[in-house]
């Protein structure tokens, strides 16, 4: 926001109070109301609004509170955000930055807990951003706020808190598009991000227990997705694990599956699973029993192990 | 109460006028002779959106429905431009990827529309609000119809608009039907422009088949936006005396009483009348316009039919700023697919 000062901050709640995760604590007292905009309650007006000020030529970061909420404004990101590049030969571009927090592990029920990314990974024209690490939250946000696309920048919420790293004051980005290897391995490969990468990275140290060496691949951006990595990891392995806690049927676990399929089934040695959430409504009391846990994941990969 | 125009520059309204209209009836007819695929026109609605496109400036912007032909003609964008968009053509700023009359032209701040209804009031109000952070003193006008009126984006617009006091006019074309529904079926309230109440700025209903009613109100609200006075509603009151589109027939739900009826206050006639009664227009005049604009049609008709279609790879670009690889995987299996059918 100092290097630039078409950047502006808008939502609910962003200004004075912070942003109801202090995402944006101390950002209004640094560079005003002019820069860092509270806006009346309203999703397709945040991103309506945002597209607004892209087509004038500053970049836009709108919060959205919880993902939950965001489907007011799934009209202004699905026909008006994504399209508008295409639509008009590249005439008008809305580099649009939408911050929300997803996911669950806080005991907020179905509205505060869901994860939805799939709608977003299947409109062409966004990309769609996951970071698991605050190292890399840093450096994917910076990347993503210098993207001249749209991008849905997903905030895995339960490790806001529970997840600390070093993170450099200076400046740096890390490239969208990158998948990125959380740990080495040869025996079977889990693929995860957001919070479910820190279980997988559990569910691997337990593996290693048992002396199954696991690779573990942080996807980071779900759109545009590192085939490259991806395809590697599969093929040094020949065993798949996808781990999402999204529900499972039509996640983006079944397209990484599909791609796999279609380009190296060969190389398979067990059937690809995935551990993802159930095909329900996101719970509230039996939270722990939907979201996918390492011992769920350890038990998909001796599976896949033993096959 | 008249409003300052030259002589000169009525007559060219008139002529804008009178060229979208002969541009909607060759829309409609190529579209029927099967050389377009469709038509969406402005029949009826000449002067609303001609007269308020007229009072902005050109640094100011446009957020349109898409039955608003006449202010991209008046604010520059051309025949060709237009002709090349209906027909999809090679030449087709937007690579032949919407329908007819889905389109703008950012050079002329025109932003390009989408079918959606509503969805481009809150951009109005983002770009307004944006310039207003800016210190830059333009205006954003966006066009709806009726029927937008019901959408959340107009409420959320007119809200947003009213709490930052962005520099925006909201332009209602009240053309009395939303397709097959009459005005009745969308709002309760007894106007449309007394909506704007409700967020805290002015409405104001106008005359929207009288050209120079309908600037010289939306002239003030431009003013009163510029000077910092915050938004405006226009419900300009008007009719649709053509289909809803080329796929529609308007004869299942209202009467031929009723089109008649409003025939009589056809915008494009009473505009004539007026310029006669002014000594400015004569039966010469009207002969040579109307000759003139279909000739220009025509041209533009031939020069656009003539050309291929866009070519294969703008299915996959501009739909990122760089082509990523799962969109060149499929654009190299669509070349294979079309180099094997051309063996074949």
């Amino acid at each position: 926001m100092t290097r630039n000062d078409k950047v502006i901050i808008l939502g609910e709640d962003v200004g004075v109070n912070g942003g109801v995760f202090r995402a944006t604590d101390g950002l209004y007292q640094e560079f005003g109301p002019n820069r860092v905009i509270d806006t009346p309650l309203a999703e397709s007006g945040i991103i309506g609004v945002s597209i607004g000020m892209a087509l004038y030529g500053l970049r836009p970061v709108p919060e959205i509170q919880f993902m939950d909420f965001i489907y007011p404004g799934f009209d202004q990101i699905q026909s008006e955000l994504a399209k508008f590049r295409y639509r008009s030969g590249g005439q008008f571009t809305t580099p649009v930055v939408i911050r929300t927090p997803y996911g669950g592990g806080i005991r907020g029920g179905h509205y505060h807990s869901q994860s939805t990314e799939a709608f977003f990974a299947h409109t062409p024209g966004l990309k769609v951003v996951i970071p698991a690490t605050p190292y890399d939250a840093k450096g994917l946000l910076t990347a993503a706020m210098r993207d001249p696309d749209p991008v849905i920048f997903l905030e895995p919420k339960k490790i806001y808190r529970t997840v600390r790293g070093d993170v450099p004051n200076e400046e740096y980005t890390v490239p969208i598009g990158k998948a990125n290897i959380a740990r080495e391995g040869n025996d079977v490969v889990v693929f995860a991000y957001g919070t479910m990468l820190h279980v997988a990275m559990e569910a691997a140290e337990l593996a290693a227990a048992k002396s199954i060496n696991v690779e573990v691949v942080d996807i980071r951006t779900i759109i545009p997705f590192d085939i490259e990595t991806i395809m590697n990891s599969v093929k040094k392995t020949g065993r798949v694990v996808i781990l999402h806690e999204a529900c499972k049927t039509c996640g983006f676990g079944a397209e990484i599956a599909a791609q796999i399929a279609e380009r190296c089934i060969l190389n398979l040695k067990a059937p690809i699973l995935r551990v993802a959430g159930f095909d329900v409504p996101f719970p509230y009391v039996l939270e722990d029993e939907y979201l996918p846990n390492a011992t769920r994941v350890l038990a998909a990969i001796e599976k896949v192990y033993n096959f | 109460m008249e409003p300052e125009i030259s002589k000169d520059e009525l007559k060219r309204l008139y002529r804008v006028m009178a060229l979208t209209r002969n541009l909607d009836t060759r829309g409609s007819q190529l579209q029927r002779q099967g050389r377009i695929g469709f038509y969406i026109g402005s029949l009826g609605q000449e002067a609303a959106h001609i007269g308020s496109a007229y009072a902005l400036k050109p640094e100011d912007w446009v957020f349109p429905a898409y039955r608003e032909i006449g202010s991209m003609l008046l604010r520059g964008i051309t025949l060709n431009q237009l002709l090349d968009q209906y027909f999809a053509n090679a030449e087709d700023v937007q690579n032949g990827r919407q329908v007819t009359n889905l389109f703008g032209i950012k050079t002329v701040n025109y932003v390009t529309g989408s079918a959606p209804i509503a969805t481009q009031i809150p951009h109005a109000v983002g770009t307004a609000l944006a310039a207003k952070l800016r210190g830059d003193p333009i205006v954003t006008l966006t066009y709806f119809g009726d029927g937008a009126t019901s959408e959340n984006d107009f409420h959320t617009g007119m809200n947003f608009a009213g709490v930052y006091k962005t520099p925006t006019v909201f332009f209602c074309l009240n053309n009395h039907w939303a397709i097959s529904l009459p005005v009745e079926r969308q709002t309760a309230s007894e106007t449309i422009a007394i909506k704007a109440q409700a967020y805290g700025f002015e409405g104001i209903r106008v005359d929207g088949n009288d050209i120079l009613a309908v600037y010289q109100t939306t002239k003030n609200a431009v003013e009163k936006a510029r000077k910092g006075g915050g938004p405006t509603l226009i419900e300009a009151v008007t009719y649709r005396m053509g289909p809803h589109s080329t796929s529609d027939d308007p004869k299942r739900y209202r009467t031929e009483q009723e089109l008649e009826e409003w025939q009589k206050r056809d915008p494009l006639v009473r505009f004539r009348k007026y310029l006669e009664r002014k000594g400015m227009w004569s039966e010469a005049d009207e002969k040579k316009t109307q000759h003139e604009t279909n000739r220009e049609i025509d041209e533009a008709v031939q020069h656009a039919e003539k050309l291929p279609k866009p070519a294969l790879e703008t299915l996959f670009t501009d739909v990122y700023a760089e082509m990523p690889w799962n969109l060149e995987e499929q654009l190299r299996q669509l070349r294979e697919e079309k180099r094997q059918g051309d063996d074949n």
